[in-house]
């Protein structure tokens, strides 16, 4: 008897893994910038969060091997004074929180939405799909706009600095689900045609079971797939909501906001504030998109039959 | 006929499908009107049979004559349009999920493709213990193991391969897993729909030994859903030929081939091919099945039958019982017309 482990390490899956450069490359960066942003407390040099450390006189510091850099900022400071690279490693922590938060919540609603929709079909499929395409047909930087400016009027700026991060999960975990639903409910209307579910009802399972126990493991390859690409989309949509003002605030920078005030600098010269966060963030994404991309070459069952 | 030996009775089922589609696919422009029509597929048409304990009962047809719908309308995976179907004196096509379950115990199914029919992502041990556990909740997991042990035994899967996927097993092991997981609730009556079909031909005749092995063993009856006459013949105690959604001949199997009474019934055994010997002359019915959309008027097979009159085109036939039991849909026999 073979133990998973050892299944896994002679699986396809794996050896398609070491041989794809790319992914290996993609994988390694991933878990670098995960292992980063989880240790950021005990390795950054400072704690931007904390404004007893932060000394305004320290503001717009060029990074040390420029002209007035100092050896205590490596890559400089931003314009109230913070250290950069403190400020980068807490705000990845920040937008990978919001990422996974955010994916979760997707996750949660769309296969929720798209499992009753695909198994039911007829007019439970046709309701529940029509209330995703008017939510995919809003544009969720509207919806930003309009929640956060209520919700800011509400419950006045200084909550809202504290209630940021669950705020922007919800927004980005609402506007994202139909991606899921229409992931799920393709991949649901193709296996419960399958006689394992017919054989499924003969054993008198209920239509919950069946869904949860049968349907839904099988459709797991599509989740993950489009799971990592849409950890990457959050990530990309609380920059820009950020970047627009609408997402953390500068005391609780994430990347996104940490772009948009350099952004104020960069004509003054001070171009390390935007570029430092933006090539983190590209490099991120890009680390996440790459893998997904390999996770869907090998996965696919049209061109792998596992 | 006895009638308390009857396990199970269908009674004039009918089952259509819809496949008109959304709203705007049904929109017709008729005589400058517009109407919604529907479109339906006439899969199984006024059908009635009854099955006694014990029998096996083969139900065969080509492609596409609705003899898999009619197994999924027995087992209560599709509800019929009309009709009644009875198990065991009661009837079982309006009852509910939770009303149902009883009769889930003692009705199980075996399916054509042995590739979709097991969940692969459950091994064959999960795949097994999943009826049991829900039918019976009480019993131990050393019970359901021993169970489990019995019955993989019984068709012939190494207990060892347990924790396998079913990935890892050729066709007919499959076939074979597939079957023990429609024998672990001990069921009294099994629909077997095309249950060789998909397999080599070699697999064929093990998994037909082991299924009448089986159905001797544990006093099984069987409602045999096939194409392949040959396989009929060596297994069946009565035969129902179906066509276009009707049963065309319902006979004792060994009558059915050596008296074919229908037309139809005629042609489709003289097509059976014959090893050595020089065969009759084989019946050519000319064109084709007419589509399940639009039922010929009458008796359904008039379009391609020899012996058609005026007759056959207005009235539908009823089955019509003959002397030894057989029991036929033909005006043709009725008026003995047919030369045999």
């Amino acid at each position: 008897m073979k133990s998973s482990f050892q299944k896994f390490k002679e699986s396809y899956f794996l050896y398609s893994f070491r041989q794809d450069k790319v992914a290996m490359a993609s994988f390694t960066a991933i878990i670098i910038f995960i292992l980063l942003a989880l240790t950021a407390p005990w390795i950054a040099p400072m704690n931007p969060y904390d404004a007893n450390n932060i000394d305004i006189m320290n503001a717009e510091i060029p990074p040390s091997w420029n002209e007035g850099g100092e050896k205590n900022f490596p890559i400089g400071t931003d314009n109230m004074g913070r250290d950069m690279l403190s400020t980068m490693l807490y705000g990845l922590r920040t937008s990978i929180m919001i990422g996974i938060g955010a994916v979760s919540l997707q996750a949660l609603i769309g296969i929720f939405m798209g499992l009753s929709a695909g198994y039911f079909g007829g007019k439970t499929d046709a309701v529940l799909m029509r209330i995703a395409d008017i939510q995919f047909s809003f544009p969720y930087l509207m919806l930003a706009i309009l929640v956060g400016a209520i919700f800011k009027m509400v419950f006045g700026i200084g909550r809202y600095e504290q209630l940021a991060v669950p705020l922007l999960i919800l927004i980005i975990g609402f506007a994202e689900w139909p991606m899921y639903a229409r992931t799920i409910r393709a991949s649901v209307m193709r296996e419960k045609n399958k006689e394992y579910v017919e054989a499924a009802k003969v054993i008198g399972l209920s239509n919950r079971v069946i869904m949860v126990r049968h349907v839904l493991p099988n459709s797991l390859t599509s989740l993950m797939v489009i799971s990592t690409i849409q950890i990457a989309n959050a990530v990309m949509s609380e920059a820009a909501l950020s970047f627009l003002g609408l997402g953390m605030p500068v005391t609780m920078p994430s990347l996104g906001s940490l772009i948009r005030s350099g952004f104020d600098y960069i004509f003054s010269g001070s171009w390390w504030i935007t570029v430092f966060p933006g090539i983190l963030l590209i490099l991120f994404v890009l680390a996440i998109n790459l893998l997904g991309d390999w996770l869907r070459d090998v996965l696919n069952p049209k061109l792998y039959k596992g | 006929m006895n009638k308390d030996n009857t396990i199970l009775s269908i009674k004039n089922v009918v089952k259509h499908f819809d496949i008109s589609g959304g709203f705007l696919d049904q929109l017709r422009l008729k005589k400058g009107k517009i109407c919604l029509e529907k479109t339906t597929v006439k899969a199984v048409n006024d059908v009635s049979l009854f099955i006694k304990k014990g029998e096996t009962l083969s139900v065969v047809g080509e492609s596409g004559c609705g003899k898999s719908t009619l197994a999924r309308v027995v087992l209560g995976l599709y509800p019929p349009n009309s009709g009644e179907i009875h198990y065991g004196g009661k009837r079982i096509d309006n009852l509910n999920h939770e009303q149902m379950l009883p009769f889930r115990k003692k009705m199980q199914m075996i399916f054509q493709d042995p590739y979709a029919s097991l969940n692969p992502r459950k091994t064959v041990q999960q795949t097994l213990e999943e009826p049991l556990r829900f039918h019976h909740p009480e019993l131990s997991g050393n019970e359901i193991n021993d169970k489990i042990d019995q019955v993989m035994e019984q068709v012939g899967v190494d207990q060892a391969w347990i924790k396998r996927y079913p990935h890892e097993f050729s066709g007919g092991q499959r076939q074979r897993i597939s079957i023990a997981r429609g024998l672990i609730l001990d069921p009294e009556f099994i629909v077997a729909d095309e249950p060789v079909s998909a397999l080599d031909v070699s697999i064929q005749a093990q998994i037909l030994n082991l299924l009448m092995k089986a159905g001797r063993e544990r006093d099984l009856t069987y409602l045999f859903i096939t194409h392949d006459l040959s396989v009929v013949r060596h297994i069946s105690t009565r035969v129902a030929v179906m066509y276009l959604g009707t049963i065309c001949e319902l006979a004792k199997a060994e009558d059915l081939f050596a008296y074919p009474r229908h037309p139809y019934t005629k042609a489709l055994l003289s097509a059976i091919p014959v090893v050595g010997a020089k065969r009759a002359k084989q019946i050519k019915l000319k064109g084709e099945v007419p589509t399940p959309v639009n039922l010929p008027t009458g008796c359904v097979f008039h379009g391609r039958c020899v012996y058609a009159n005026q007759r056959c085109i207005n009235q539908i036939p009823a089955l019509l019982t003959l002397d030894n039991g057989t029991q036929v849909a033909c005006h043709a026999v009725e008026e003995n017309r047919v030369i045999s």
